[in-house]
């Protein structure tokens, strides 16, 4: 980046024309992220949503699934305290907690840091939980290669209006706690409606991570992402 | 709510620069937004001065100046271009929501504009007053 400005000098001050987006840095450091993985042949997801609309639970069914094919790795970000990383761990799951320090989403840059930390080498599958939030981290880029916001029910078939950059930047949704929709006025029409008028080539996948129905569907659907970008790095 | 955000990259590209290009003392920062790039105006001015006032020395007499960007959105089936704040996402001319935004939700860090010592000390004599008061 330090090529792009350029200085105008006058007498005492300086007027430097700097032109930069305020992601300039987070952006080259999201390439680094990129390559690093890839040279690692890792697998990036990164996961977003509102605090509660159940994250961890679903990474955990997710992974489930996914547990015997992959060796895979996950990167709880929160702003503070260890519990999602606690219970990550106690699921059997290699895992890594990342304080953003009161920021409200993970930066490409602490995703560096992470993944450097975190060995991911011989990781095939990596999960990064990003900050319960449904405004900042849909403007970072992380590097990750997918990118998936969860809704649940009980957060209702607005969020898609309210929060558009969310569902505009994901390859994927998944509405969670499908299993509480009796006792919310949620329709399930709408919500893909709303979605597709965001990001028409959006898949929508409805799960309760609960009972676990649904889950299967996407870990099949994000199983097949994964293989479709290892042929792409071996052709 | 993102503005926190923003402002905190925002100081560290400042700061990268200002590493490159020797400087100790930062007169303005100029930053654009657009209209639709859910930044308030206000929230942002809050954070900037939380921010800078955390050990951030290279800024710490800056001016924080921003300016917002109208949003314009462009119809695809009759060519026209409208204010998106206005009518959203339906074209005014032709009814159509086959529409898209041409600008307003981006986010630019124009310029900066810095305190040179080395001029000053040179002995130059033209609207350096501003700032001799300076601890430095």
């Amino acid at each position: 980046m330090s090529s792009i400005y350029k200085v105008i000098k006058t007498s005492n001050t300086r007027v430097i024309e700097v032109n930069l987006s305020p992601y300039a840095i987070q952006e080259e450091m999201a390439d680094r992220v990129r390559e690093i993985n890839k040279a690692n042949g890792s697998f990036m997801v990164n996961i977003m949503a509102s605090p509660g609309a159940g994250k961890t639970t679903t990474l955990l069914r997710t992974i489930e699934h996914l547990g015997n094919r992959y060796k895979i790795g996950v990167m709880e970000a929160d702003i503070e305290a260890n519990v999602d990383a606690e219970v990550m761990a106690s699921a059997g799951v290699g895992t890594i907690q990342i304080h953003t320090g009161g920021e409200c989403a993970m930066t490409a840059e602490m995703t560096l840091q992470a993944i450097e930390e975190f060995h991911t080498k011989d990781m095939d599958l990596l999960f990064l939980e990003n900050v319960g939030n449904l405004v900042c981290p849909a403007e970072e880029d992380t590097g990750a290669d997918l990118k998936v916001a969860i809704l649940s029910v009980p957060e209702g078939d607005d969020k898609p209006l309210k929060y558009p950059l969310m569902f505009q930047v994901c390859d994927a949704i998944i509405i969670n706690k499908i299993d509480t929709k009796k006792f919310f006025a949620f329709d399930d029409e709408a919500v893909v409606e709303r979605i597709h008028a965001l990001s028409p080539s959006s898949k929508v996948f409805f799960i309760s991570a609960k009972t676990g129905y649904g889950v299967q569907e996407w870990a099949e659907w994000l199983s097949d992402r994964i293989s479709r970008k290892g042929m792409q790095c071996t052709n | 709510m993102h503005e926190l955000s923003v402002v905190s990259h925002v100081i560290k590209i400042v700061e990268k620069i200002a590493g490159e290009q020797g400087i100790e003392d930062v007169a303005a920062v100029k930053l654009e937004f657009g209209e639709v790039s859910g930044i308030v105006p206000e929230y942002l001015e809050k954070c900037w001065n939380w921010s800078v006032s955390k050990n951030h020395p290279v800024l710490k007499n800056a001016d924080f100046e921003w300016s917002i960007t109208p949003a314009v959105t462009m119809c695809m089936d009759c060519k026209g271009t409208y204010e998106t704040v206005k009518h959203g996402k339906v074209c005014p001319f032709c009814s159509s929501e086959n529409t898209f935004l041409l600008q307003g939700n981006g986010i630019n860090i124009k310029e900066l504009v810095v305190r040179d010592y080395e001029s000053e000390k040179g002995g130059t004599n033209n609207g350096t007053k501003a700032f001799t008061g300076l601890s430095v």
